[in-house]
């Protein structure tokens, strides 16, 4: 790996360049998808652009200096953690970019819900703090599957980089612990059964209640980034290999993160929003047993 | 006519696309309430000129009051009012917001809404239909913009 690489995945692909036009692209088709779903005609597809341009100009409220910077520092830090992992994903076959393993990404993955908890409770906000703590709740829970299956993964794998883990998972353990991190996604990226800390209407807007214009767009700039980070990183460890030529990885990865969008919008159309309780009881009965599945099998892969 | 630049045109072109609603029930009977919210519906569904219904005043764009403002409403309108960032518009729903309706001279109204607020537009009907909102929605957006308005009710 040497400094050009690193500055490519940064910025082009999988970094700035790549992300925010595909992040844009699949929260707006969300939004289409879900309308269509629902028989409604729904938002173009460059609808969060003309909202996130929308917010940018908006003029900001009168807040004391400690207040702005601290509520911006959040965003700005999940928007920079977002980028990191993305020039982390294991797109191509040479691994040409950050020669990053699983615990850096997983931890540059983790930062923006942290930042959400944070900014809800800075908001000094009764519905910041009530979603910040919901957040903070269902983040935790969601992370033993997420985590029990990762670790399946790279015990199998025997390695902690990134690409040997896509390329080296054993299919026995491959398929319980992709499905768990496949039931962790919506409740990472806040969708239909899972958007209980972002709870629309009920909580008013939940760690965002007080965030307005250009903190508002820093969000929206995080979370867009957040979607193709997420997905990306699930679709890097599903697919076992890579065709070989540069065009045709880029189009597969982009490819199958859509794939994972209409899927995602599917199941939040089809569902309602759960309540802490429900969406406990429903992670730990079928997320964490596929995930703890999936550790046996690679205990006794590896025992073989 | 003066020529502005691109970003002066993206953001114009941005606030017509992208509208965000707050509503503020100000003592209103849920007819008008009612009525708007049938816009979000697959019959009429808003969400395709980019019309969102927010639920925190610091997200919105455009404020939207139904009811007479009664006296315990006041004070929260004004507090929600101050909330919104510029540029904003208040559009009243309903005949109660702009004079009073059937509770014109009870002691326990404060309104009428221009009494109050600056009022931008007003959507009459007791209730408005919802082809009759999203026309003052429409017209509230076009304001938003930076647009001047057609028709009879002209250069707003």
């Amino acid at each position: 790996m040497n400094p050009a690489h690193a500055i490519a995945a940064l910025l082009v692909f999988p970094g700035l360049l790549y992300a925010l036009p595909m992040g844009l692209l699949m929260v707006g088709s969300e939004r289409k998808l879900r309308a269509r779903f629902q028989g409604r005609i729904g938002p173009p597809l460059t609808q969060p652009f003309y909202d996130l341009v929308k917010l940018a100009a908006k003029w900001p409220l009168p807040r004391t200096r400690g207040e702005r910077d601290i509520m911006a520092l959040f965003p700005l830090l999940s928007i920079g953690a977002m980028i990191g992992a993305l020039a982390l994903l294991p797109v191509f076959h040479d691994n040409s970019g950050f020669a990053g393993d699983l615990m850096l990404l997983v931890g540059l993955l983790e930062i923006p819900p942290i930042c959400l908890v944070l900014a809800g409770y800075a908001s000094r906000s009764i519905y910041g703090e009530i979603g910040a703590n919901r957040e903070a709740a269902i983040d935790i829970l969601c992370n033993v599957p997420f985590f029990a299956a990762l670790v399946a993964m790279a015990v199998a794998a025997g390695s902690l980089q990134t690409t040997n883990i896509a390329f080296a998972t054993p299919w026995q353990v491959r398929v319980p612990a992709l499905l768990a991190v496949l039931s962790c996604l919506p409740v990472k990226l806040r969708l239909n059964p899972f958007s209980i800390a972002n709870a629309e209407q009920e909580l008013l807007a939940g760690p965002l209640t007080e965030s307005e214009g250009r903190l508002l767009a820093l969000w929206e700039l995080a979370h867009v980034l957040e979607w193709v980070a997420l997905i990306g990183f699930a679709v890097t460890i599903a697919i076992p290999g890579r065709p070989g030529g540069r065009m045709l990885d880029v189009l597969l990865f982009a490819g199958a993160s859509l794939v994972v969008v209409v899927l995602l919008t599917l199941f939040a159309s089809g569902t309602a929003r759960l309540k802490l309780r429900q969406a406990t009881r429903l992670l730990w009965r079928c997320s964490t047993v596929l995930a703890a599945i999936a550790l046996a099998a690679a205990l006794l892969a590896r025992g073989n | 006519m003066k020529e502005y630049g691109f970003f002066y045109r993206l953001v114009e072109r941005a606030r017509e696309h992208s509208a965000f609603l707050f509503h503020f029930n100000a003592g209103a009977c849920n007819g008008c309430d009612i009525e708007l919210v049938s816009c979000l519906t697959p019959r009429y569904d808003v969400e395709q000129y980019g019309i969102r219904l927010e639920a925190s005043p610091r997200h919105a764009d455009i404020f939207v009051v139904s009811g007479p403002i009664t006296r315990a409403t006041r004070r929260p309108l004004e507090l929600v009012y101050n909330q919104l960032p510029d540029p904003k518009v208040v559009v009243a729903i309903g005949n109660c917001p702009a004079t009073g309706n059937v509770f014109c001279g009870s002691p326990m109204i404060e309104g009428p809404l221009d009494h109050i607020i600056p009022v931008d537009i007003y959507v009459p009907g007791c209730p408005p239909r919802p082809f009759a909102i999203i026309e003052g929605i429409a017209a509230a957006i076009h304001k938003l913009a930076g647009r001047t308005l057609a028709g009879p009710g002209g250069n707003a």
